[in-house]
């Protein structure tokens, strides 16, 4: 019996009594134990605490109950969700080997819905990067070419995906920090409308930005995922209040009749196989019944700038917190001031260090109504642009990341060139609408292209039938 | 720089405070693009959900450890945390 690699497979094979946990299990860590050591995806494996959850499912199963929508899938964990017990490191320093006190509530639904996380992912620290370059315990290598990055920040999620050390990964997403590495990985991967799932338990970084999401082999995988771990939680409270998104059902429903939406003004800096490959797909919806419409969202352009005022601005005030006080490290001084900054200093690394500085001065008196104030007003412009937008085209299609997967090192010593990477993902962010990115073919050195579909907020069914009608296109 | 350093709590050296002044100013002169826009009558956009105040329901529900908070913690006693002297070393 081969063991099946996608989730849906897993579950419903492991629900049925057909494939042991245990040996899907045994499998994925297999491929840890092979290929980990060069692609460094974890920051911790868990292979006895997964060994043992795996065992618990098949006593289960044996016994006539089922262990639920994600029975016996081997899951990987960004590390800036808090696992009760587990170290949760956001690949910082700082917060030493800080075991916290409590799951994060999407730890909690994955664990109830039969799920076993086999490892905690590498991340640019505190998600500031988007090429899981800048981690405190080393870089993350894309598994489909190790001299090059795999994206970020949730770079390591994507990679054990892509190498096939878990089924499932979940990353956060706060300016494309899981569709941009999903894209240079050739995974599948969802940031859903705000507050459709739980930010309990994730380490904040920009409040009003971040979402967890999936990441999965395929389009259905990251839509079981979704089903699993979203829905009202009474303890975020801007989580929405309705259950759990409904999207499995709908994924055959097609595109017949839909409106797509094609950006006509989209910032330029795509390069020429990505826009390639977004032409195709736009052939392929076209083919599959959809209308493609030609809109405009003139604010769009202005995404990066008011994500790189906001986004550090709210950092600034959630990193506040690591003080050497309650978490993890402290480095001693006479004083607690002087206790504060040498543990800050010593703890944060340069990018973290560079988005505090910069979302300080936004928010410093004197440049809070030019710099922070402003951004918010541009956010609201780019709100109502795509809410214009949104009345002419049910979806949009638009590149994932301007590249396919670059050299290691390459942008490193460029913070400007590194925020580029984010051009086509930020805007969902500051909206809060649902996007994902669909791997669709390659582009330049036979790697992996990204086509992103988004939708307005609460819209993200008609999102997966369109990402499910480009991965059927595939064949 | 130096007093934006301060407020953020974090020590620079006189390298790190040059390099950080250079690149501010390189991406602070990149978002001047939203500096000729015209943003009268937008309000403001703090978070993208409509909300108002969230309450929950008065019921008795179980809190943290602080057992296990304090343990995750640098430096603990007495059920409380513990920190170097507040006042009187400093200036």
């Amino acid at each position: 019996m081969e063991i099946p690699t996608t989730a849906v497979d897993i579950a419903w094979n492991v629900r049925n009594n057909i494939v042991k946990a245990t040996d899907v299990v045994e499998q994925h860590l297999a491929a840890i134990a092979e290929r980990e050591p060069e692609v460094h995806a974890f920051n911790l494996v868990l292979a006895d605490e997964a060994r043992a959850r795996a065992a618990e499912i098949d006593d289960a199963v044996s016994v006539g109950r089922d262990p639920g929508l994600l029975a016996g899938v081997p899951v990987a964990l960004k590390d800036n969700m808090c696992t009760r017990g587990i170290p949760t490191t956001c690949s910082s320093k700082i917060l030493g080997d800080w075991r916290p006190p409590y799951d994060a509530t999407v730890v909690t639904r994955l664990v109830e819905a039969g799920a076993i996380v086999v490892g905690k992912t590498n991340l640019d620290e505190f998600a500031m990067g988007s090429s899981t370059e800048n981690s405190a315990f080393g870089p993350t290598r894309n598994p489909l070419d190790t001299s090059r990055v795999p994206g970020g920040s949730s770079g390591g999620s994507s990679a054990a995906v892509a190498a096939k050390f878990a089924s499932l990964g979940f990353g956060s997403d706060t300016g494309g920090s899981i569709r941009q590495p999903a894209a240079l990985c050739g995974v599948v991967g969802v940031k859903p409308t705000y507050g459709a799932v739980s930010r309990l338990g994730l380490i904040a970084f920009g409040s009003s930005l971040d979402q967890i999401g999936p990441f999965a082999h395929t389009v259905a995988d990251a839509a079981l995922a979704l089903e699993a771990i979203s829905g009202h939680d009474p303890g975020d409270s801007t989580s929405i209040q309705q259950g759990p998104l409904q999207l499995t059902r709908q994924l055959d429903m097609g595109v017949a009749g839909l409106r797509v939406g094609r950006i006509t003004d989209l910032p330029t800096g795509a390069s020429p196989d990505v826009e390639e490959r977004v032409e195709v797909a736009f052939d392929a919806l076209r083919a599959a019944g959809a209308e493609i419409v030609d809109v405009e969202v003139p604010a769009f352009t202005y995404g990066l700038t008011a994500y790189y005022l906001i986004a550090p601005a709210e950092a600034s005030s959630n990193l506040a917190r690591f003080d050497g006080v309650r978490f993890g490290m402290r480095v001693d001084a006479p004083d607690t001031n002087a206790m504060y900054m040498a543990t800050r200093t010593e703890g944060f690394g340069d990018e973290v260090k560079r988005r505090i500085m910069l979302g300080t001065y936004a928010l410093s008196a004197g440049y809070y109504d030019a710099y922070y104030g402003r951004a918010q007003k541009v956010r609201r412009l780019i709100a109502n642009d795509f809410a214009a937008a949104y009345e002419q085209a049910d979806v949009l299609v638009l590149p994932s990341s301007p590249s396919v997967a670059f050299e290691i090192g390459d942008k490193a010593s460029d913070p400007l060139a590194m925020y580029l990477c984010d051009t086509y993902t930020i805007p969902s962010n500051l909206t809060g609408d649902p996007a994902m990115s669909v791997p669709y073919g390659t582009g330049e050195h036979g790697l992996p292209v990204g086509v992103q579909v988004i939708a307005p907020a609460l819209h993200d069914d008609v999102m997966f039938r369109t990402a499910a009608t480009l991965e059927r296109s595939l064949g | 720089m130096a007093k934006v350093a301060k407020l953020a709590r974090l020590t620079l050296t006189d390298d790190e405070l040059a390099a950080a002044t250079e690149q501010l100013g390189k991406m602070l002169d990149h978002f001047a693009d939203i500096d000729a826009l015209d943003l009268d009558g937008l309000e403001p956009m703090m978070q993208p959900t409509p909300l108002a105040n969230v309450m929950r329901e008065d019921i008795e529900a179980d809190t943290l450890d602080r057992d296990e908070v304090l343990a995750a913690a640098p430096s603990a006693e007495d059920g409380r945390f513990r920190v170097p002297p507040i006042i009187g070393l400093d200036e």
